[in-house]
C-alpha cells in the first residue's frame, strides 16, 4: 500500500515538472513578456531594468529553475490585466466552478446510475427506450445549445429560475457558496443541469454495458443457481462489480468537468475559472493562462492518484499486489 | 428428512423446448426420464448440443428465457414440482438444489469474502442469523476439507487456489442442505490431481450426507471413477441408460459404442483411433500433395533434428529498479533442454502453470527467452526471425472459436499465409492451394467459401490445422489442441495429425495435461513441473516404466476407463 503511494507520488512529481516545464515555456516565450508589462511610451533604459528585475537576463535553466521554485511556494506571478498575483485570481474563481462541478457530477451519478441498470435489467420496456433516446439526444447537442434552450424555457419563458450569474453567496472566509442561499441553490439548478448532460449520458451507457457484461458471468449465473433474491443479486453482486469502471470514468470526468466547464461558464455568465480563462485568452493574460494550465495539471494528476487508492479499497484482487 | 428410498429426483418423459425466431421449435431435451436415489451418484454424458446441460438447468429454474418445459413431471425428494408456467415453480434454487458450476475460477464473485457468499444463501433460506450462518459456514469449510478454514473464510476467492476455489463452490452448494447437487463439468477446469481431490470430496458427499448428485459431464475417466448410473445423451434424447459398469464395458447402443470407443485409451497405444467416418481416397490423395509441395520448398539441413532447445529460460516481469530490492519476477520456465527430430510428434506435458504453453509460445517467437539457445534447422532462434524461419515453424492454438478471423471467409484465411510467404505466383493459384488443403484436413471443398461461424468446433480446428499447413510449416506446434473439442471429434483430429506426419511429413511438437491423448499421438515425451522437464522419454517406457515421482503420480491419478473397470472387476 505505502510502495504503491509512494510509487505513484513520484510518478505525479515527474507529471507535474513536464506540465510546469510546459508552462514556463509557455510564459517566457509566448510574445514578450517585458512588452506587454511596461507601460506604452516606455524608453529602452526603463525596459531593460525591468528585464533584469524579472531576471530575464539569466540562463534558460536557471529561470526554469527559478520559475519551478516559484511554482513551489505558490507565486504563479501577476495578471497582465488585472495586476493582481494569480493565486489569488484564481482562488476567487475557485468556488464557483467547484461548487457547480460538485453538484453537475452529483447529478450526472445519482440519475445516472439507476438509470444504467435499468436499461441493462429491463431493454425492452417503454422507461429504458425513452431514456436511451432522450440521452441520446443529449449527448449529441452541443453544451451551448442546451444551456440556451434551458435558459429559454425555464428563465425566459416560465421565469422559474435566474438565467445567469450564482446568486446570493454566504461568505465563508476563503471560500464564497452558492449553497446557503435560496437564490444561489437557484442559480445552481439550470449550469448544473447542463454541465451534467453529458457526464450523465456517459456513465448511463458505461453502467448499462458493464452491467449487461457482468450480469452473463458465471458468479451471477451461480448466484441465481443458489436462490439469491434477485434484488440482491443486481443491487449489490452485480452492481458493485458494474461500478468499477465508472470509479475511474467519474474520476477523469470531474477534471474534465472543471477544466473545461468554460462553455456553461460562459453561457450562463458564470464566475467561475473557465470565464477566467476565456477573458485571459482573448487579453492575453500569459501568466494567468501558464497559471491555469498548471492547475488543470495539478488536477488531473491528483485525480488520477486517487482513483488508484480508491481502487484498491473496491478490489479486493489490487490489494495483495 | 425422506426416508432412503424416496428418490430425490425422479424425472418423467421432460420435454424442454426452445421457440426459434423462424417460428420452429428446437427440442432441446426430448422426454427423458431419469431417477437418482439419495446417496447415488447419476452421470448424464453426451457431446456438446447433447443437452445434458438443459436437463441441469431446467432443474434449476436456470432455462435461457425463451426455452420452457412443455411437458413431463419433476419430483424432487417426493415433491411435485408445478411445471404449467413452463418454469419450475416451487423449486427454490440453492435450498433444494445445490449447484456446481464448471470453472471455480469464474463462478465466485471477486468482490466479495468466502464467508460472505457461503452465508447469502443461508441468510436468505434458512432465516439463519449472522452468528448461526458464520458458525455453520465453519463447519462446512472443514467438510471439504480446506486448510485453515476460520482463516479461509474471511479471504477474497483470488487468494485460494483453483480447487481450493471449488471446494468453496461445493461448500456453497450444500449450504442448504439441498437433497439434490447439480455438478455440471465440476472438474472440467482442473488439473488431474486436483480433479481426483475433488471427485473424492463429491463421492464421499454422497455417500456419507446421501445427496443425491446428478454429474453432468463430457469426460468419460469421470464417469468411471465415481458415477453410480449413467444416462448417455444424443441430440437431447436418452441413448442408453443403467448401472455405469454396464454402461461403460458392454455399451448396446450404437451411438453409445461410438462415444465410449472414441475415448482415447491410456494403457495402450492404438494406431488409430476408432471413429464412425473413415477419410474418403480424395483426403488422402490431398494429403499426399501438401507433402509434395513441402518437400519442394524444404529448407535447412539433412540431420536429424528439426528442432533442438537448450537451457531455455523465460522469465515474465520486471526486475526491481531498485538494488536489493525483491524483484518480481516470475520465472515460468527455467532451464528446458530438449530435441524435436525430423517427423517425430514430441509431447510436453504437465499441469496448468507447469510452463508448457511458454515453451511453444517461445518457439513460435510469441515469447522472448530471457536465456537458454533454440536451434532450428541450423538457425538460432530470438527474437527476430527471418522470413523463412517464421514460414517453416506454424501453430495450432487451442480454443478453434477465438483462433479464426470471424470477418474472412475461410479460403481467405488460408490463403492469406501462403500469398505472405509467396507460395503461390497469384491469388488464383492460392485459393486452389486453400482447396487443396482443406481437402487434406476433410472438410468439403465448399466450404472455403463460408465464415468461420458457419461451422462446428471441430470443423474450425481442421480449418486452424488448414491454415497452418498453409505455408508448409517443417514444424507444427499444436498447443492443446483438441481440449477444447467433443471425443468423438477429438478422435477424428488426432487421427488427422498422425496422417499429416505419415502422409506430409510433419514434425509436431504437440502440447496437452491430457496423458491418453499424449500416449496416442507422441514418440517421446518430456514430463514437465513448474518450469522444468522432470522426465523426457521414448513414449512406451515412460508410461510402461516412469522414473519420476512425478509422472508416477500423474499416471496414477489420470482417471481412466479401463483401469478402474479392471480394478471394480477385481474387487468383486
Amino acid at each position: 500500500m505505502l510502495r504503491l503511494l509512494s510509487v505513484r507520488l513520484l510518478q505525479a512529481a515527474l507529471v507535474m515538472l513536464a506540465v510546469t516545464a510546459i508552462a514556463f515555456v509557455m510564459f517566457r516565450f509566448v510574445g514578450d513578456p517585458v512588452a506587454s508589462m511596461v507601460r506604452e511610451g516606455a524608453t529602452q533604459a526603463e525596459k531593460d531594468a525591468l528585464r533584469l528585475a524579472l531576471g530575464l537576463d539569466k540562463p534558460i535553466l536557471t529561470q526554469f529553475f527559478d520559475f519551478v521554485g516559484q511554482v513551489l511556494t505558490g507565486n504563479l506571478g501577476t495578471s497582465f490585466r488585472y495586476q493582481q498575483p494569480v493565486v489569488n485570481l484564481l482562488l476567487s474563481r475557485l468556488p464557483a466552478t467547484l461548487e457547480l462541478v460538485i453538484v453537475a457530477t452529483f447529478l450526472a451519478l445519482a440519475i445516472g446510475i439507476p438509470l444504467g441498470v435499468l436499461c441493462a435489467l429491463k431493454p425492452n420496456s417503454f422507461l429504458s427506450r425513452l431514456t436511451q433516446a432522450t440521452t441520446l439526444v443529449g449527448i449529441s447537442m452541443p453544451t451551448f445549445v442546451t444551456g440556451l434552450l434551458l435558459i429559454l424555457v425555464f428563465a425566459v419563458n416560465l421565469r422559474w429560475l435566474p438565467s445567469s450569474g450564482r446568486g446570493d453567496l454566504v461568505d465563508l472566509g476563503l471560500w464564497k457558496t452558492g449553497f446557503l442561499t435560496l437564490s444561489g441553490l437557484k442559480s445552481l439548478i439550470l449550469p448544473s443541469i447542463t454541465l451534467a448532460l453529458f457526464q450523465l449520458t456517459l456513465i448511463m451507457r458505461l453502467v448499462r454495458s458493464e452491467m449487461i457484461d457482468v450480469l452473463s458471468s458465471d458468479y451471477i449465473r451461480f448466484a441465481f443457481a443458489r436462490g439469491l433474491p434477485r434484488a440482491y443479486i443486481y443491487g449489490r453482486l452485480a452492481l458493485r462489480n458494474a461500478l468499477m469502471p465508472v470509479v475511474t470514468v467519474t474520476g477523469l470526468q470531474i477534471g474534465q468537468l472543471v477544466a473545461f466547464a468554460i462553455v456553461t461558464e460562459t453561457v450562463f455568465q458564470w464566475p467561475g475559472m473557465g470565464l477566467l480563462f476565456t477573458n485571459a485568452v482573448g487579453y492575453p493574460d500569459v501568466p494567468v493562462l501558464a497559471a491555469y494550465l498548471l492547475f488543470v495539471g495539478f488536477l488531473f494528476v491528483m485525480i488520477n492518484m486517487v482513483v488508484d487508492i480508491l481502487y484498491t479499497f473496491i478490489d479486493p484482487r489490487l490489494r495483495t499486489r | 428428512m425422506t426416508d432412503k428410498t424416496t428418490p430425490v429426483l425422479d424425472i418423467r418423459k421432460l420435454r424442454v423446448e426452445y421457440p426459434l425466431a423462424n417460428g420452429d421449435t428446437l427440442v432441446a431435451v426430448k422426454d427423458i426420464d431419469l431417477l437418482i436415489r439419495p446417496g447415488e451418484i447419476h452421470a448424464l454424458v453426451g457431446e456438446s448440443g447433447a443437452g445434458k446441460t438443459t436437463v441441469g438447468n431446467a432443474l434449476m429454474g436456470l432455462l435461457q428465457a425463451p426455452g420452457k418445459i412443455v411437458a413431463g413431471s419433476i419430483e424432487i425428494a417426493g415433491k411435485p414440482i408445478d411445471l404449467r408456467t413452463g418454469r419450475t415453480e416451487g423449486i427454490v434454487p440453492g435450498r433444494d438444489v445445490g449447484a456446481i458450476f464448471q470453472d471455480p475460477m469464474t463462478s465466485l464473485n471477486p468482490l466479495f469474502t468466502v464467508e460472505s457468499q457461503l452465508c447469502e444463501g443461508m441468510l436468505t433460506h434458512l432465516k439463519l442469523s449472522q452468528k448461526q450462518a458464520k458458525a455453520r459456514a465453519l463447519e462446512l469449510m472443514k467438510a471439504v476439507g480446506i486448510p485453515e478454514p476460520e482463516r479461509r473464510l474471511g479471504s477474497y476467492p483470488h487468494q485460494l487456489s483453483g480447487g481450493q476455489r471449488q471446494r468453496v463452490v461445493i461448500a456453497t452448494a450444500l449450504a442448504c442442505g439441498p437433497q439434490l447437487i447439480v455438478a455440471d463439468e465440476p472438474t472440467t477446469a482442473l488439473d488431474v490431481s486436483v480433479q481426483a481431490q475433488i471427485l473424492k470430496l463429491i463421492r464421499d458427499l454422497a455417500d456419507e450426507r446421501g445427496v443425491g448428485v446428478l454429474l453432468v459431464t463430457h469426460n468419460m475417466g469421470v464417469v468411471a471413477e465415481i458415477a453410480d448410473r449413467v444416462t448417455i445423451m444424443q441430440n437431447g434424447a436418452v441413448v442408453e441408460s443403467g448401472s455405469a459398469r454396464e454402461v461403460l464395458t458392454a455399451p448396446k447402443a450404437a451411438y453409445a459404442r461410438t462415444l465410449i470407443a472414441a475415448v482415447p485409451p491410456i494403457e495402450t497405444r492404438l494406431e488409430r483411433l476408432p471413429v464412425p467416418s473413415e477419410e474418403t481416397q480424395v483426403t488422402l490423395d490431398a494429403r499426399a500433395s501438401v507433402r509434395a509441395k513441402s518437400t519442394k520448398s524444404e529448407v535447412g539441413g539433412k540431420d536429424d533434428m528439426v528442432l533442438s532447445v537448450r537451457d531455455l529460460a523465460v522469465e515474465y516481469g520486471a526486475r526491481s529498479l531498485i538494488p536489493g530490492r525483491k524483484s518480481s519476477v516470475f520465472r515460468a520456465v527455467k532451464g528446458v533442454s530438449f530435441d524435436v527430430r525430423r517427423g517425430e510428434i514430441f509431447g510436453l506435458v504437465g499441469e496448468s502453470g507447469c510452463g508448457k504453453t511458454t515453451v511453444a509460445n517461445t518457439i513460435a517467437g510469441l515469447v522472448t527467452q530471457s536465456s537458454g539457445t533454440i536451434d532450428f534447422q541450423g538457425t538460432a532462434l530470438g527474437a527476430k526471425r527471418e522470413k523463412s524461419v517464421r514460414k517453416s515453424l506454424q501453430m495450432v492454438f487451442q480454443d478453434p472459436y477465438s483462433a479464426l478471423n470471424p470477418r474472412l471467409r475461410i479460403n481467405a484465411a488460408i490463403a492469406e499465409p501462403i500469398l505472405f510467404y509467396k507460395l503461390a505466383s497469384n491469388a488464383e493459384e492460392a485459393r486452389q492451394d486453400a482447396k487443396t488443403l482443406l481437402e487434406a484436413v476433410g472438410l468439403p471443398a465448399d466450404a472455403g467459401s463460408r465464415f468461420s461461424h458457419a461451422f462446428s468446433g471441430g470443423q474450425r480446428q481442421r480449418i486452424a490445422i488448414a491454415r497452418a499447413l498453409g505455408p508448409r510449416p517443417s514444424l507444427l506446434i499444436c498447443d492443446e489442441p483438441t481440449s477444447a473439442l467433443d471425443v468423438s471429434v477429438q478422435a477424428q483430429l488426432l487421427n488427422l495429425l498422425k496422417d499429416l506426419r505419415d502422409l506430409a511429413g510433419l514434425s509436431m511438437l504437440f502440447i496437452s495435461h491430457d496423458l491418453a491423448v499424449i500416449r496416442q499421438m507422441c514418440d517421446r515425451i518430456a514430463v514437465m513441473k513448474s518450469g522444468e522437464i522432470v522426465e523426457l522419454a521414448e513414449t512406451e517406457t515412460l508410461f510402461t516404466a516412469p522414473k519420476h515421482d512425478y509422472t508416477r503420480e500423474l499416471l496414477r491419478l489420470a482417471p481412466s476407463l479401463d483401469r478402474i473397470l479392471s480394478r471394480q472387476t477385481a474387487a468383486e
